[in-house]
Order: structure tokens, then C-alpha cells, then sequence
């Protein structure tokens, strides 16, 4: 089969590689037919992320058709059904799933050890994403493999397009988290630094639960006029405008109630030279992410106000403002989305008309042209904010 | 367990809760120590010979100051080997044979001498002989220690999502080991208490050994140990206990096995494999994998499963040409 494949940093190749197999019992192997590239692929794309290895299977959004089926799923599936596949891959039986805490499965990811070096202990295997996050073969390809398909796979019984039920593998559970470990509460003010697809659920989200203004940060205005027109927020080009002192006049000195990342570790700043201080540290691995959205969202963000980082971080940062998170009582939360959890009501709310999530594509192409589809998703070029694949 | 300290082993819990063995800093501290000691006396010889030499009484000897010079390099040698980790077990004998050296020549320093001098020269030869005490105390230690290696005792712990009753009808059916404990190709019950195991050996051997069950208290403990008369003696304990709040239970494993010669220790190493710590770890996190989804964890880069030692070499994540399952 065809698959997309990492070969070094800044190259991504569509390669002819093996069909995949069931290895497990509960495995399925879905024949996918649609993907999408995740503003996350793009770490990996530039190698920002570590262990990983040429010739990997990228992609952890994708759905499609379960074509084989392992003889020990659980839940109802079978051969033919149309299912959405979550990010995270998760057993569903250890404390954390239980918990309902999918993203830091205890048992899918292999090569914890690996993971525990770097982080103390180990989250979830991840589809595409590193032998850190366990080695599996990613879902921008024809087939993928599906382990603990019957806690990993949403079955969508309607005639729902792929369009509006593809991103209920991550972004809109992503966003939908970002905005809920923000605590957004009816009549909030919230802050969302990233224009991307992420920042634009979380400002859909935001609204859903109740936020009375929204106000998306980003530089691109075809990013920010999206965030208008389809998410209903409010925009600041940080190029253009002082954040701080924009969000300080907006809300009449007291700050938003909530602050979301939805940038994570390659931010960009305005001024050139705290860019590059950042960036210099970055290249000789004295820091490895540049939080740059979060140092503002903490400074931004109102007395005993919460700010929810989503934004992906891998390792280490700098210069993390904490007298101001300190001494001004805020919350921080975070996490990778815990996909599993969201999937079914986030149905149903594309099911009622609530949320149309397919707002965000903006280009359509074969998995052959994958590569062309990074390159222009990472150099926001022809006013790209989303790619979807298809086989 | 108390024989953790006299083995030297600490434990040391990881980022799962399995608990590594690392070795006590015991004898390698009073190494460590003796080593800076060295070397304190060995620059003191040689910056300050002549006040060292009025203090021991052979100030007025010109060989008596060859001889403290070349001790005191010496000493600075001694201090070398103590430093230096992978050699410390050998280092505090070379102290010993240095102690020797220095009481004959100040033996012989105080035959000769009358008056304050010999005096001087008695009270160096009390110090040299309590100094030598203890680096004979250090050596028989380290060498003591060197022996009871600590790849005869092995443990690990691991937080599971099941009842106490589930873990234990789990392990106490010891044919199920070899689902999750790689090294075992089988363990087969012959018995009421008795059971035959069979482990993978280099080359495509096999190691077997005959087991038997010590004591068994339900939902609390097993024990076992190899049969007399086995090729590898060998005995484990696995406890199970409610972990706090009632979330699940906590397995602790205990691995026990006698190295008494060479020969029998290295059969043992084949069967319990290279670092039966590691190994263990291993096994606990492939139990866990086991025992709540039913199925060990694989990936296109570890097809294979949990395995520290494969970890370095991992395929690429992209699906296998062929693969067939271990």
C-alpha cells in the first residue's frame, strides 16, 4: 500500500510499504478514507520531536472502513463498519482509562521506558508519532492498524460526511478540551493564542459552554478572518498590536477569565530578537520548545483566572513566569485530549447542527501529494489552515 | 527484607512503581574514603616532606626522606585505583600491601633510634598499624561483597487494575508465567505443589529445573523454589496487596538465586537472562498488559512487545513484510 513516510527532518515521502496486519486480538486494520495533517505533524515534520526513525508511517487523524478484524473485540464492531479513529491509543481497562484519562493509556505504549526517561512516566501510544509515544504505523496511508479497536474506534451509523466527523479524531476533541480545562464558564471573557484548527474549535467550544467573548491571537490574517467569520470571535495580529496591552483595554484592566495555548513549542513572537533568543537556545538544545503563547497567556490572564495549555510541548522550556502564575493565584492545566472521552457527544452535537467542524478545510488532495500538502500547511501558503487526504 | 541490606541492594522505585535493586554505597563508600585518604597523605609526603619526616622521628636520615618521597607517591597511586569506581574492589588491597612496606621501613626506623626519635618513630608505627586494620577490614569486605554478587537478587513491583483474587488465581496457575515472563518456554504443574520450568538458553538450549510450591496464602503470597538437586538453584516470592484507596492491587516480585560456583551461576544467567533486574521489569509491565487487556502490546517498531533491551533497535513504524508472532 501507499503510505506517508518521515525520512528526515523537513522531508516526508509517499512510500509503497507493507499492507498492515492484525497482530493482536483485538486489533482491527481500517481501509482509510480520509486523513488529515495535524498542526502536530508538523514537530515532527521538523525535528522537534525525538525517536524517530526514516521510513515511519506518519498520521493520527484518519478514518474509514474496518476491513479485518481481530477475534477478540470486544464491543460490537465488525467487518464494514465506518468508524473514527482517536489519536491516543488506549486499552480502556487500566486505572487511567477508567479514569477516563485515554492520553495517558498505561499500557499502549511498548517502549515506556523510553518515554519514562524523558518524562517520569509514560503517556499513551500515539498513531505516527515516535517510538517515544511507541512506534505505530500512522493513518496517512490506505490501511492502518487499529489496536484496542473496540476503545480507539467511533462507529458513525449515519450518512454523515467524512468532512464532518474526520476531526472527531483530534482537533475538535483537542479544542473541545482546551476549552473545558479552562474551566469556561457562562458569561467568561477567554483568550486563544493559534489560529490554527485547534485554537478554532477551542474558540467554537469557548462559545458552546457559554464564553460571552472570545478573542483569537494569531498573525495570518486569513487565520484570524476564519476565527471571525465561522468561529464568531474576535481577532488580534499580535504583528500588528500589542497583546497585552490589547487584551488589558479590551477587558477594561482585569485580564480574561481564561487563557488557552493552542500554539505549543515552535511560537513565533513579534519582537525579532526574543525570537531568536529562543530559537538560539532551541539549536543548541538548551531549551527544546519556545513557549512563547504561554509566557503571554500567564501574563494576560486575570487574578485567579485558568490558563489550559493545549498546544503540544515536548520536553523542556524557559523563563516560565512563575512569580506572575504564583502570585496571582492562576490554574494551569494541560494534557494531550483524552479523545475517547469526547468522541460520542461531540457526535452529537455535529448530529443536532451544533457544530460543522468541516470549516476548517481548506484544501483536498491525494495522499500521493502529501508532501505538497505539508509544505504548504507549514509555510501558510495559498491561505492553507487544513489538509485532508484522501487514498 | 533484611537480606536487601546485608546483600548491599537498595530499591528504587521507577516511573511505573516497579522497583529497581540498585547496590548499597556500603563498602564502595569506606573504598571511597580510604582513596581521599591516600591521597591526602601522598601530597602531604611530598609538599611537607620534611615536617612529616621530624613528625615520624627520621628527620635525620637522607634515605629515610627517598623513602617517605616515594611512599608518598605511592600513595597518591594507591588513591588512583580507590577512585576509580570499576577498580575500588581491588584497591584497598594494594593499601594493605603498602602498609606492609611502610611497617617494615619504620620498624626498621625505630630499631635504630634512641631517645624522642624513637619515640616519634613508635607512635608512626601504632598509627601504621591501626591504618592497616582497617584497609585489611576495607579489603575483605569489598572482596566479600565481590562474591555474593548482586545478580542473586532480583525485584520489582507493579500497580495492577484487578482484585487481589483475580492477580492471585492468576499467578498462583504458574502456567501462565511464560505469557508474560519472556525467558520461560514453559511452565508445566506436575503436581499438587510441584512443577516443571523450562527456560530459553543461547543456541537454541533449553535450562529445566523442578520447582515446588513452600507456601501459598490465598490472596496473599506465594512462594517457590527450585528442588533440591537442581542445576539452577533458584526461589521467588510474589506478594499482592490492596493498593491505597482500594484502586487495584500492588504486586511486589521477589527473585532469589544462589550463585555458589561459576559454573551453576552462569547456567543461571542463561536462564533468568543478562539482567534479571531489567528482565524483571520487564515481566511486570508485560503482566499488567496481560493480565488488564488481555494482550501484550505490540507496535510495528516493537512487534515484539515491552523489552528494554530490544527498545535501542526498533524497525521503523511502518507495517512488517512478513511477521509472525514470537
Amino acid at each position: 500500500m501507499k503510505a506517508n513516510c518521515w525520512v528526515a527532518p523537513n522531508r516526508v515521502a509517499v512510500e509503497e510499504v507493507p499492507d498492515p496486519k492484525i497482530l493482536n486480538p483485538r486489533d482491527a486494520v481500517v481501509k482509510v478514507t480520509s486523513s488529515a495533517i495535524c498542526g502536530s505533524d508538523l514537530h515532527l515534520l521538523d525535528g522537534f520531536i525525538p525517536a524517530m526513525k526514516r521510513g515511519d508511517v506518519l498520521g493520527h487523524e484518519f478514518m474509514g472502513e474496518i476491513v479485518e478484524l481481530g477475534p477478540g473485540a470486544r464491543d460490537g464492531l465488525r467487518v464494514g463498519d465506518r468508524v473514527v479513529v482517536g489519536f491516543p491509543i488506549a486499552c480502556g481497562d487500566c486505572a487511567s482509562c477508567q479514569r477516563g484519562l485515554y492520553s495517558v493509556c498505561e499500557n499502549s505504549n511498548p517502549n515506556a521506558a523510553i518515554a519514562e526517561t524523558a518524562m517520569g512516566h509514560t503517556p499513551a501510544g500515539i498513531f505516527g508519532y515516535s517510538h517515544l509515544m511507541g512506534g505505530y504505523a500512522g493513518g496517512q496511508a490506505e490501511y492502518v492498524r487499529v489496536p484496542y479497536a473496540d476503545v480507539g474506534a467511533l462507529k458513525i451509523e449515519d450518512g454523515l460526511p467524512d468532512e464532518q466527523v474526520l476531526f472527531l479524531s483530534d482537533v475538535l476533541p483537542t479544542g473541545y478540551m482546551a476549552a473545558e480545562m479552562g474551566d469556561v464558564k457562562p458569561g467568561d471573557v477567554v483568550a486563544i493564542w493559534g489560529a490554527g484548527p485547534v485554537g478554532q474549535f477551542a474558540a467554537v467550544s469557548a462559545f458552546l459552554l457559554g464564553a460571552e467573548q472570545v478573542v483569537v491571537i494569531d498573525r495570518f490574517p486569513y487565520r484570524l478572518r476564519i476565527a471571525r467569520d465561522r468561529a464568531g470571535a474576535e481577532t488580534i495580529n499580535y504583528e500588528e498590536t500589542d497583546v497585552l496591552d490589547t487584551l488589558r483595554e479590551m477587558t477594561a484592566g482585569r485580564g480574561p477569565d481564561v487563557c488557552i495555548d493552542a500554539v505549543g513549542m515552535e511560537g513565533h513572537h513579534p519582537s525579532a530578537a526574543l525570537h531568536a533568543y529562543d530559537r538560539a537556545k532551541q539549536a543548541v538544545k538548551a531549551e527544546t520548545d519556545r513557549p512563547h503563547a504561554l509566557r503571554e497567556a500567564i501574563l494576560a490572564c486575570r487574578n485567579g483566572g485558568t490558563v489550559s495549555a493545549i498546544g503540544a510541548y515536548g520536553g523542556f522550556i524557559d523563563k516560565f513566569p512563575m512569580g506572575s502564575f504564583m502570585n496571582r493565584s492562576l490554574t494551569l492545566r494541560s494534557g494531550q485530549a483524552h479523545v475517547q472521552r469526547y468522541m460520542r457527544p461531540l457526535l452529537e452535537r455535529i448530529r443536532k447542527g451544533e457544530i460543522d467542524p468541516s470549516f476548517i478545510i481548506t484544501h483536498t488532495m491525494r495522499l500521493d501529494d502529501t508532501p505538497h500538502g505539508y509544505d504548504i500547511f507549514k509555510n501558510k501558503q495559498d491561505d492553507c489552515l487544513k489538509v485532508v487526504l484522501k487514498p | 527484607m533484611t537480606r536487601e541490606t546485608t546483600m548491599g541492594v537498595r530499591s528504587v522505585t521507577d516511573n511505573l512503581g516497579i522497583q529497581r535493586a540498585t547496590r548499597d554505597q556500603g563498602p564502595e563508600g569506606l573504598a571511597r574514603f580510604l582513596g581521599w585518604f591516600s591521597l591526602g597523605l601522598g601530597v602531604t609526603a611530598l609538599a611537607a616532606g620534611s615536617r612529616v619526616a621530624r613528625a615520624a622521628g627520621v628527620d635525620d636520615s637522607r634515605t629515610a626522606r627517598t623513602v617517605l618521597r616515594a611512599a608518598g607517591i605511592r600513595e597518591i597511586g594507591h588513591a588512583a585505583v580507590l577512585l576509580v569506581p570499576r577498580r575500588a574492589g581491588l584497591g584497598p588491597w594494594t593499601r594493605v600491601a603498602g602498609d606492609v612496606l611502610d611497617l617494615v621501613a619504620t620498624g626498621r626506623a625505630y630499631r635504630n633510634r634512641s631517645g624522642e626519635r624513637r619515640r616519634r618513630a613508635g607512635l608512626t608505627l601504632a598509627a601504621l598499624g591501626g591504618i592497616t586494620a582497617v584497609d585489611l577490614y576495607a579489603s575483605v569486605r569489598a572482596t566479600r561483597n565481590r562474591r555474593g554478587s548482586p545478580e542473586g537478587f532480583a525485584h520489582g513491583s507493579v500497580t495492577v487494575n484487578r482484585t487481589r483474587e483475580e492477580v492471585y488465581r492468576f499467578w498462583h496457575d504458574l502456567e501462565n508465567l511464560p505469557r508474560f515472563m519472556y525467558h520461560l518456554q514453559s511452565v508445566i504443574t506436575t503436581g499438587p505443589r510441584r512443577s516443571r520450568w523450562s527456560a530459553k538458553a543461547p543456541a537454541g538450549r533449553t535450562v529445566e529445573w523442578e520447582a515446588e510450591i513452600v507456601d501459598e496464602r490465598p490472596n496473599e503470597l506465594i512462594r517457590w523454589r527450585s528442588v533440591d538437586g537442581s542445576r539452577v538453584p533458584n526461589s521467588g516470592t510474589v506478594r499482592f496487596a490492596p493498593a491505597a484507596g482500594g484502586n487495584g492491587t500492588e504486586v511486589r516480585v521477589e527473585l532469589e538465586y544462589a550463585v555458589p560456583g561459576r559454573r551453576v551461576g552462569s547456567l543461571v544467567a542463561k536462564a533468568f537472562g543478562e539482567n534479571p533486574q531489567q528482565q524483571i521489569c520487564d515481566d511486570l509491565r508485560r503482566f499488567k498488559q496481560v493480565i488488564e487487556t488481555g494482550e501484550l502490546t505490540r507496535s510495528d517498531g516493537t512487534p515484539d512487545g515491552t523489552s528494554i533491551q530490544t527498545q535501542a533497535k526498533q524497525r521503523p513504524a511502518r507495517p512488517l513484510a512478513t511477521y509472525r508472532i514470537a
